[in-house]
């Protein structure tokens, strides 16, 4: 559950990038933040994982204040957060299947357990057959493909995806489109940045969108609103 | 933290001494050149100290005794010197002993002295030692006021100035140590920030990915003390050859018979558990500091 209350964002350079944000997504939800670039998506999203703090305002992550969340606190809200970077953000020395593993030996996972979950995800998003491949060895949309395993591998209550499908063949989008409603429909919050109209006009969902730091429209099932 | 969790630090930190390549050779040569150096000094500043209190503990103080006294008399002042607090042994040694002894140490001169054989100048004398050095000044002093006492001698100036050249070599010693493994931290630390400047994304990574500070410090930690132990293998290995090669040398050597080096074992040995602890700290330090600022994700 994500509970944002007049989020004001201005960066040290004097770019103001939040102007008030109020906005309340349960769980389970799946949202479309879409709008221009430079709207203010991105910063909306990173504070959810609290990346980035706001100037001003309250935001409550799964019924924890973050205004209030001690610096040493802050891994253990990463870990109900999966987020797939725009730029995936894979360790490079590390294999895939490291990659991914990583996420769980963070929470102290069993060594059995670890396989196991891995090798799950590594198959829903199918990239079994790369499982000891580095990042630079794969492809821009296997990259994307493993970072999205890894955001999901420890059951996050909440996934975030920052335009994951930008570097996407359409049908590889579908896929991960297709990972993605799997994982909402176990109850998983979803949260996508996104510019393809394609898939918002399609897949209807929840769809919010932003301009100039603000909030401009709220809709269930709504469009992607924007011409290309 | 559970043990597969300090299993995996230690897999990962010692996987980064490969990972890193030459920066691990540049780390490892910094900690080995200054353990070389605090090796040496610390062989040297040892030694010296060891020499100095062997030098302290051959002090003695030489009471002479009145030509006139008579034996009973002499034996009031061996008593009487015996009861002192501070008098850890007295010996008495006739002025007939006296004058042989002088004989033999003066070797070849010696054989003028032996005219005096008959009529001999010389002093009955106690021979005293103090329970502690720094006791001697004050022991001599209070022997010199018994009745009977003709002079007493003890080399004061040279006992004090041992004590303060002692001391200086102690200081001086110390103050370079201290200086060599704040200069060798600072070099380590540089050299892991440089591998680690490349290495701040990932760090940025694991902490957006849920890792927290002391799980992204450990495997440094593991790596730094790696560094060290590595770094100390060739000061060890030199201490150990060099300081054997040094005392095998110099025992049995007239020329150097003053010097009286600390024994091989178990000195050798405990210098070396110095230096690998010296090594390991080094490693740590250097390597934690240089994590710090890149935390902060």
């Amino acid at each position: 559950m994500i509970k944002m209350k007049d989020v004001y964002k201005t960066y040290a350079n004097g770019v103001t990038a939040l102007n008030g944000i109020d906005i309340n997504i349960d769980q389970g939800e799946f949202v479309y933040v879409v709008g221009p670039s430079g709207a203010g998506k991105s910063t909306f999203i990173r504070l959810i994982y609290r990346e980035v703090k706001p100037t001003d305002g309250t935001i409550v992550i799964n019924n924890t204040d973050l205004s209030t969340l001690k610096e040493k606190r802050v891994p253990f809200l990463r870990r109900d957060v999966g987020v797939i970077f725009q730029d995936f953000k894979l360790l490079p020395k590390l294999s895939a299947y490291e990659n991914i593993a990583f996420a769980l030996e963070v929470i102290e996972e069993s060594p059995r357990n670890i396989r196991k979950r891995v090798m799950d995800v590594l198959e829903l998003v199918g990239l079994k057959n790369k499982a000891r491949f580095i990042p630079d060895e794969l492809s821009g949309g296997e990259q994307q493909r493993v970072a999205t395993a890894r955001a999901i591998v420890n059951n996050p209550k909440i996934v975030i995806a920052d335009e994951p499908t930008g570097n996407l063949d359409p049908e590889t989008s579908w896929e991960i489109m297709r990972v993605f409603e799997e994982i909402n429909d176990k109850g998983t919050t979803m949260i996508m940045a996104t510019h393809s109209q394609e898939i918002v006009n399609t897949i209807k969902k929840r769809v919010i969108a932003v301009e100039d730091g603000l909030i401009v429209r709220d809709e269930q099932r709504g469009d992607y609103g924007y011409e290309v | 933290m559970k043990y597969r969790t300090t299993k995996r630090h230690f897999r990962e930190g010692a996987k980064n001494i490969f990972r890193n390549g030459w920066m691990t050779v540049a780390s490892v040569g910094a900690v080995t050149t200054t353990l070389l150096l605090v090796g040496a000094f610390l062989a040297l500043m040892l030694n010296l100290n060891h020499m100095a209190q062997g030098l302290e503990e051959d002090v003695e103080i030489e009471a002479l005794i009145d030509r006139t006294a008579n034996e009973e008399e002499i034996n009031e002042i061996g008593s009487a010197i015996e009861q002192m607090n501070e008098t850890e042994t007295v010996a008495f040694s006739s002025k007939d002993e006296e004058l042989s002894q002088l004989i033999e140490d003066m070797g070849e001169e010696g054989s003028t002295w032996q005219m005096f054989e008959q009529d001999n100048p010389l002093n009955h004398a106690f021979t005293v030692r103090a329970k502690k050095p720094t006791q001697t000044e004050s022991l001599a002093a209070e022997i010199n006021n018994l009745d009977n006492i003709q002079e007493v001698n003890y080399g004061r100036d040279v006992v004090q100035q041992l004590f303060q050249f002692n001391e200086y070599a102690r200081n001086i010693g110390l103050v370079l140590i201290i200086g060599l493994v704040f200069t060798a931290i600072f070099l380590i630390s540089n050299t892991i920030k440089l591998t680690i400047m490349a290495r701040s994304r990932e760090i940025g990574i694991m902490k957006l990915v849920g890792a927290t500070n002391n799980f992204i410090r450990w495997p440094f930690f593991i790596e730094g003390a790696l560094h060290g132990i590595f770094g100390s293998i060739i000061p060890i290995a030199a201490v150990l050859t060099g300081y054997h090669y040094l005392v095998n040398n110099l025992s049995g050597q007239v020329t150097y018979a003053f010097v009286d080096l600390l024994p091989f074992h178990p000195f050798a040995w405990q210098l070396s558990l110095i230096i690998l602890l010296i090594g390991t700290f080094i490693g740590i330090w250097g390597s934690v500091m240089s994590v710090r600022k890149f935390l902060k994700v």
